[in-house]
């Protein structure tokens, strides 16, 4: 396939194509940007998305023609009551599922037609998930938890110990390697799951509800770790329910009955580090 | 891009080390790292761990297997040192023997089965004289097959052999019931065997009628080295008439009970012992194995035409090698181990469908931890290999358990029975081929489902 040739058709189709029902967000309308880190393509192009499946015997239109771009280095909140499509649009977003319509870019390789064994790959080496309820196998230590995206990729033992270990010094969890989910408190384990997504060095990280089972000090935790990624340069796009937490992000989108309502800037996101700073020095001795 | 301020080191208290440093990300991986490590290790590990986590659930599986392969080796052993003990026996016959029998259609070819066969093999091994069977043979055969114008060539001796069973046999304050046999002198060196002490007797003992004996070591031990008395020179008594016992013979063992058994001449058999005469058993020894099929012919026409045998009647005698012997037996062996693969396939199949049911169990149970490896980069074939790996690794152990109870077994039944301990290079592979089969065909459809699985259905699965 010749990349460079199908932008170039995408992009004049975007100079001359009409706004769908959805209110595009004020880029879109304009030929293609450059956007401020100098990067020529952003990571993901969506265009004209449609997803409909069967659910016993009707059909269901989840996605209705949803395009969008994320930039790297983006912090995108997802957000939209249920039955909207946001689950459906971050399920194809993360490779594991498929539009039925429509096209998926994902630095520059089109995802939305692969196969099952190429969306695998993908899966592995590109992108990074984090699950509401942590996933972590239960009878694996953190170290083993966090190896995991590492041994399907193939990488010799002592690059995914070394990898792992420094994985989980990131987010703090340094002193339990060895430890069991079980001997974990909630707010750790996602801290593991969180390690576990880094670890392969993903283009994308994928947040399903990151904080939708923990309480709200280690929420604001949790969401600290993950703009201190943004800050390094990690493209996160968050799906979740709770305006609060969608405040973190730099940029929200909204769906609604499988169209993006909504596409703006966050005005003024909030700074969970300040907050944490504050939190814990008002409990210094809990540690979650 | 915002700008980024480097956070101040005021907020780094133990509480905050996540989130007080600056996390850095990981450095990007090169094209290289990949694919360097196999799969293979880590799915075993994880497969051993997913067993032993379970490990009740795991050995109530590998149970059926574990039987099966235990109750297979420890019969395949016994059968084996059955079949070794009578082939030693019937080779130490030497393979150029010729038994000749009286009676027609006897059982010691085709027809008669195990026992049959095992009978025959008493039988022409020279214990317990057939009762009820038509006697034909004379000494007279005998000596036709090796003096005079019928002589056949390529005969090197022939021994008759005379069987009296059930003689009460007294020496001092000892008795003892066994069977006496009246043999040419011969007989010693067509069998092939040694004195242990004392001598045999010679032709001239033979020919003479002398009262001598020769004690088999069962009969010595009973009536001799029980009470440490030294039988050489002794007398016993048979059938009221005083022997001297002249040689004690070594230990024969195997499947004849040649050591409960008494040997004296011919000829006093004859006069003493006998009451007809005819003789229980000719023995012929030929020179060459390779010339056995001609003699055994030649002995045929011979004693037809002795026997006055036209064409159409059946014999009144029978001849078997030790050839024909071994054959008989390896087919009856045969058709054993046949039945035995036969019910051990059934139990194996048990097995097997036992290991399926409880992986079927398994990928249910673990729905959603195969969605979150999919998601995590693993492909159908990560996670095909994953639990066929630990249907695998579940068959293996059990069949190396199996293996091993199987052969303590056997070790326990031969030694019990006297029997030799027989491993053959086979019998120690076959059971973890075998299991290997069962566990990658029985935990194939299993694994498959696995691999199956919609990431998005698994995740959301509880």
């Amino acid at each position: 396939m010749n990349i460079n040739k199908d932008m170039r058709k995408y992009t004049a189709s975007l100079a001359s194509a009409e706004p769908d029902g959805a209110t595009p967000g004020a880029h879109q309308a304009t030929p293609h940007v450059v956007n401020a880190d100098n990067q020529e393509r952003p990571l993901i192009i969506i265009h004209q998305l449609h997803k409909t499946y069967l659910l016993g015997q009707t059909r269901v239109h989840a996605l209705r023609g949803v395009s969008i771009e994320i930039s790297r280095g983006d912090f995108v909140a997802v957000r939209g009551p249920s039955g909207s499509g946001k689950t459906t649009f971050m399920n194809i977003l993360g490779c594991l599922d498929r539009p039925s319509q429509g096209s998926y870019w994902l630095a520059n390789h089109e995802v939305g037609q692969m196969s099952n064994q190429q969306l695998a790959r993908v899966r592995n080496r590109m992108i990074g998930f984090v699950f509401q309820n942590f996933n972590l196998l239960s009878r694996a230590t953190a170290m083993s938890n966090v190896e995991l995206p590492m041994i399907y990729a193939g990488l010799s033992k002592e690059l995914r110990t070394q990898r792992a270990r420094q994985a989980l010094q990131l987010v703090g969890l340094g002193t339990r390697l060895d430890h069991l989910p079980a001997q974990l408190s909630g707010g750790q384990q996602q801290r593991v799951a969180v390690a576990r997504a880094l670890v392969n060095s993903p283009s994308l990280l994928l947040a399903d509800e990151p904080t939708g089972n923990l309480d709200s000090r280690t929420s604001v935790e949790i969401m600290a770790i993950l703009q201190a990624l943004h800050e390094q340069g990690l493209t996160i796009v968050l799906v979740t329910h709770e305006p609060d937490i969608a405040a973190y992000a730099t940029r929200q989108i909204v769906f609604h009955d499988g169209r993006l309502l909504r596409d703006e800037p966050v005005s003024a996101p909030r700074d969970a580090r300040a907050e944490w700073s504050v939190l814990a020095t008002q409990n210094p001795d809990e540690d979650y | 891009m915002k700008t980024t301020d480097r956070p101040t080191e005021a907020t780094n208290s133990a509480a905050t080390s996540a989130v007080g440093s600056s996390p850095r990300l990981l450095l990007p991986l090169k094209s290289q790292d990949f694919d360097r490590a196999h799969k293979l290790e880590s799915n075993v590990s994880m497969a051993m761990d997913a067993l032993w986590a379970n490990r009740l659930r795991s050995l109530l599986t590998a149970l059926g297997i574990i039987i099966g392969v235990a109750s297979v080796i420890a019969a395949f052993t016994m059968t084996q040192g059955v079949s070794a003990n009578v082939t030693n026996t019937i080779s130490s016959l030497g393979t150029n023997l010729i038994f000749i029998t009286p009676g027609t259609n006897n059982t010691t070819s085709g027809g008669g089965g195990v026992s049959g066969g095992s009978n025959g093999t008493k039988r022409s091994i020279g214990s317990i004289a057939p009762t009820g069977i038509t006697q034909s043979l004379t000494q007279g055969d005998a000596q036709a097959i090796t003096d005079g114008p019928t002589r056949i060539p390529d005969v090197a001796a022939v021994s008759s052999v005379i069987s009296s069973a059930n003689q009460q046999v007294i020496s001092g304050s000892q008795n003892w019931i066994t069977t006496v046999q009246g043999v040419n002198a011969s007989f010693l060196s067509i069998h092939n065997w040694s004195i242990e002490e004392g001598n045999w007797f010679s032709s001239s003992d033979d020919q003479a009628g002398k009262l001598v004996a020769v004690l088999g070591q069962t009969v010595y031990q009973q009536l001799f080295a029980d009470i440490g008395e030294d039988p050489l020179g002794k007398t016993i008594l048979i059938g009221n008439a005083p022997y001297r016992v002249v040689g004690v013979l070594p230990v024969q063992g195997g499947a004849s009970n040649s050591d409960n058994m008494i040997y004296v001449p011919f000829t006093t058999a004859l006069n003493r012992l006998n009451n007809s005469r005819y003789v229980d058993q000719i023995l012929v020894q030929v020179d060459d194995p390779g010339n056995v099929g001609t003699v055994q012919q030649a002995i045929t026409s011979l004693l037809e035409q002795r026997h006055r045998i036209t064409k159409g009647m059946a014999d009144d005698f029978n001849l078997t090698t030790s050839q024909q012997l071994l054959q008989t037996f390896n087919q009856s062996i045969s058709l054993f181990t046949a039945l035995l693969v036969g019910i051990a396939s059934i139990s194996l199949t048990v097995g097997g469908i036992g290991i399926m049911n409880i992986m079927i169990v398994s990928v249910t149970e673990r729905t959603r931890e195969i969605g979150l490896r999919m998601s995590l980069g693993a492909g159908r074939q990560d996670i095909r290999n994953q639990f066929l790996i630990e249907a695998l690794t579940l068959s293996l152990v059990g069949g190396t358990i199996g293996l091993l109870i199987g052969l303590l077994l056997g070790y326990g039944i031969t030694a019990g029975l006297a029997i030799p301990f027989v491993i053959t290079p086979i019998s120690l592979a076959l059971p973890f081929a075998v299991s290997a089969g069962i566990g990658v065909i029985f935990g194939f459809y299993p694994a498959a489902r696995a691999a199956r699985l919609d990431p998005v259905v698994a995740l959301r699965s509880l």
